[in-house]
């Protein structure tokens, strides 16, 4: 069938980083009902293991990095980092690499799948190179730390720019930056005005400020009213693991790292979960669901619709569901429920 | 060992702040909730809101408190646009100035308030007075501001320490440690460190910790796993937050900050609620649980479980449920009818001589 599809639509060729632990299990399942789906996309796989470059400096394999350079696009499974590697976390590589400066996460509801969360359909947009996590630590005496949060304008309105434009073309209505302006009046002030600036020249999107504390009171109590939400780095690591949680977890959510020079790498934010690695008992929705993102991003929005209510209708019934979700049913016989359910589409 | 407070002619007096927004009307409720239950407390009130409290007013306050020691509280507004970038908004100046290091709230689950997770019931210590608080920030280059989180081991320790005194004295079983020490090794890692060497003190207590983005996530699946939680300033404004949201909103949860020497008794989540500020709708249980803690505090424990139960009643028994519960009552309807329920009970409190067993909150 994936033959009839290539003949109509040319495929599309993206890098696909298969990972560690349950990563090569789960990434079959998504090549399996890709190709089920007649999803005009080709995959080159490449690996990803930290590695030594000239000068003794951590580094992606070049082969993985012309890989997305060249194809722009790419998924990406789980990546394990060993405390004891003395390499920079991959994921962290990977960021820096590519100049993935913005994580999103959509998190829907999962029709069939309940959690006391109903109607929950919202995207964090995280800002995702500074803030916080800008890595500036030292000890001033001992026995006194300062951290330091860095807020630069140009990350700040590329971020900004960036949820306004994923809420238009993905058809959302309405932008609310998150911030603390209240208590950090520069760092998170900055951040908010250049949101503030950017809402000015995209008036057909609603605009909403709101501070991170409320946020985390309102979303428990009532996360429909939310639609999408931009923030600096912290808040938004933390705001999207809440919304995760919401949905039923890490194993049902998918995400997107947008770069710069429009390279995007999906992944799913699940770590290796080497407890069940090669078992057969890993979930491959989020990853799923997170190559579901990526035809979106490249506007092959039919394949997506299809494969995720395959998906969704899949989870939907009990007994095809993962473990985790509280079916017995192992990763191949998802992958194959989901399969058939593809091609009946 | 128990703190001796002063007393005239056998009445305690309290200083009031009932600050912006709502805190007047709730506070209303407070006084009028104490007189039906005839509570041995008098309070000196002081008016700090958002437009005087550079006016000295804010003085006045802390030298009140310092003088009774303890005092009730509703917020004062900051207004970030018209403060300068280091200039410290008066809730904050209270909080340093009276060294009230610790901020613990109470959550629990009140039968009868509907929510999707039943039987919560966790306290969440916040360290109160450093961490991302700390009100040090400049420009390098312009475009580019840097904010300074301050992590010390003094006060780690201090709120770590507090936290498993809180613990034990209050019969719980677990404290876990919020943070975010595999990105923040330094400082949150200083954090953590300070909460491990606490815990060899309290083998009794079981510690465990956690970190910032799994809690949230934790929290919302399974928030039954959590017993006492100590973290950081921010994270404790982020789970604080969640936490009430999970058992019925700001409107019911009480709290409190604590310091060696005095104690500010606050609703937990600290709202100014200026939108429904007048309008007789806002919920004043969470000031009326925070008014029975200070009273536990200051030893009155009889009148604090009087007005505790005659609050649950009205909310469980009597479904007086103001619109964030989702119901059409006013705030004078809640308060009516725990003074109702307060004042059938009143004489048998005042006359009950027991000594009570509880420990001081
Ligand atoms: N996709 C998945 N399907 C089923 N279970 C999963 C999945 N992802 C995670 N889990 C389960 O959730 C638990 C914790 O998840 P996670 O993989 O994030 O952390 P981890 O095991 O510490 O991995 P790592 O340290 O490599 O990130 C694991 O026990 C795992 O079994
Ligand atoms: N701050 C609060 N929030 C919600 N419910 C509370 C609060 N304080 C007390 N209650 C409830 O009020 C009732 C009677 O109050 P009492 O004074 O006995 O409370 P308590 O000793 O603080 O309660 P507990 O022993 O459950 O901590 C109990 O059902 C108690 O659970
Ligand atoms: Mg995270
Ligand atoms: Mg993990």
């Amino acid at each position: 069938q994936s033959s009839v599809a290539s003949a109509t639509e040319e495929a599309r060729v993206c890098t696909l980083i298969p990972g560690d632990g349950i990563g090569p299990e789960i990434s079959d399942s998504v090549m399996k009902i890709f190709d089920a789906a007649g999803a005009p996309i080709s995959w080159e796989e490449r690996n990803v293991t930290a590695m030594k470059g000239p000068g003794g400096k951590w580094m992606i394999p070049i082969e993985a990095q012309d890989s997305v350079n060249k194809n722009k696009v790419g998924l990406k499974g789980p990546l394990g980092t060993p405390i004891a590697a003395g390499h920079p976390s991959m994921n962290l590589m990977l960021r820096k690499t590519f100049d993935l400066y913005a994580n999103v996460r959509p998190c829907v509801s999962l029709e069939g799948y309940k959690t006391p969360y109903d109607g929950v359909n919202l995207v964090t947009i995280r800002e995702n190179t500074e803030g916080e996590y800008s890595g500036i630590e030292h000890a001033i005496v001992d026995g006194v730390v300062q951290s330091i949060k860095l807020i630069t304008e140009s990350a700040s309105r590329k971020v900004a720019e960036f949820a306004f434009d994923y809420a238009r073309k993905n058809g959302r209505e309405t932008v609310t930056v998150v911030h603390k302006a209240n208590i950090m009046r520069m760092t998170d002030g900055l951040f908010l005005r250049c949101c503030r600036e950017t809402a000015e020249k995209n008036r057909d999107i609603k605009f909403n400020e709101m501070y991170l504390d409320t946020v985390c009171l309102n979303i428990v109590q009532d996360p429909s009213q939310f639609d999408v939400l931009v923030m600096p780095n912290l808040y938004g690591d933390i705001l999207s693991d809440l919304c995760a949680g919401l949905i039923g977890g890490l194993g049902v959510t998918p995400s997107g790292n947008i770069g710069a020079n429009g390279t995007a790498l999906f992944e799913s934010v699940h770590g290796t979960a080497p407890d069940i690695a090669g078992k057969d008992l890993a979930n491959p929705t989020a990853l799923l669901l997170s190559a579901i993102m990526m035809l979106r991003h490249l506007g092959k929005m039919n394949y997506a619709g299809r494969i995720e209510q395959a998906c969704f209708d899949a989870i939907k019934e009990k007994k095809s569901r993962t473990k985790d979700l509280g079916g017995d049913a192992t990763c191949s016989q998802f992958t194959n429920e989901v399969c058939r359910r593809v091609k009946d589409l | 060992s128990s703190r001796k407070f002063a007393l005239y002619g056998g009445r305690h007096t309290v200083t009031m702040i009932p600050g912006d927004g709502i805190g007047p009307e709730v506070m209303q409720g407070v006084k009028q909730v104490f007189l039906c239950a005839g509570v041995p407390v008098d309070f000196e009130e002081v008016n700090v809101t958002s437009e005087n409290f550079t006016s000295g007013v804010c003085e006045d306050a802390i030298t009140s408190i310092m003088r009774n020691e303890v005092a009730i509280k509703g917020n004062v507004e900051t207004n970030p646009d018209i403060l300068d970038h280091d200039q410290k908004s008066a809730n904050i100046t209270l909080r340093t100035r009276l060294e009230l290091f610790a901020n613990v709230i109470k959550v629990k689950s009140v039968k009868g308030v509907k929510t999707r997770h039943d039987d919560i019931d966790i306290r969440i210590i916040r360290e109160n007075t450093e961490g991302e608080y700390s009100n040090l920030e400049h420009e390098s280059i312009p475009g580019v501001v840097e904010s300074l989180k301050i992590i010390t081991a003094e006060k780690s320790l201090r709120i770590a320490r507090f936290a498993f005194n809180y613990a034990k004295r209050n019969g719980r079983k677990k404290v876990t440690a919020v943070h975010k020490a595999n990105i923040m090794k330094m400082g949150d890692g200083l954090f953590l460190q300070c909460c491990r060497e606490t815990a060899k003190d309290f083998p009794e207590i079981e510690f465990n910790d956690v970190i910032v983005d799994n809690a949230t996530m934790q929290m919302v699946s399974n928030p039954w796993q959590f017993d006492v939680m100590v973290m950081p300033n921010l994270y404790g404004n982020i789970i604080g937050n969640i936490c009430c949201g999970l058992v019925g909103g700001p409107g019911i949860v009480a709290g409190a900050n604590i310091g060696s020497k005095y104690r500010v008794f606050e609703t937990a989540t600290r709202n100014t609620g200026k939108s429904i500020a007048g309008l007789n709708i806002a919920n004043p249980s969470a000031i009326i649980f925070s008014s029975a803690l200070m009273l536990k505090y200051i030893g009155l424990h009889k009148y604090a479980s009087l007005i505790n139960q005659a609050l649950v009643d009205t909310l469980e028994t009597d479904r007086i449920h103001t619109p964030d519960l989702g119901g059409n009552y006013h705030t004078s309807d809640v308060i009516d009818s725990v003074c109702r329920r307060v004042e059938t009970q009143a004489m048998k409190v005042r006359y009950d001589q027991t000594p009570h067993k509880q420990p001081g909150w």
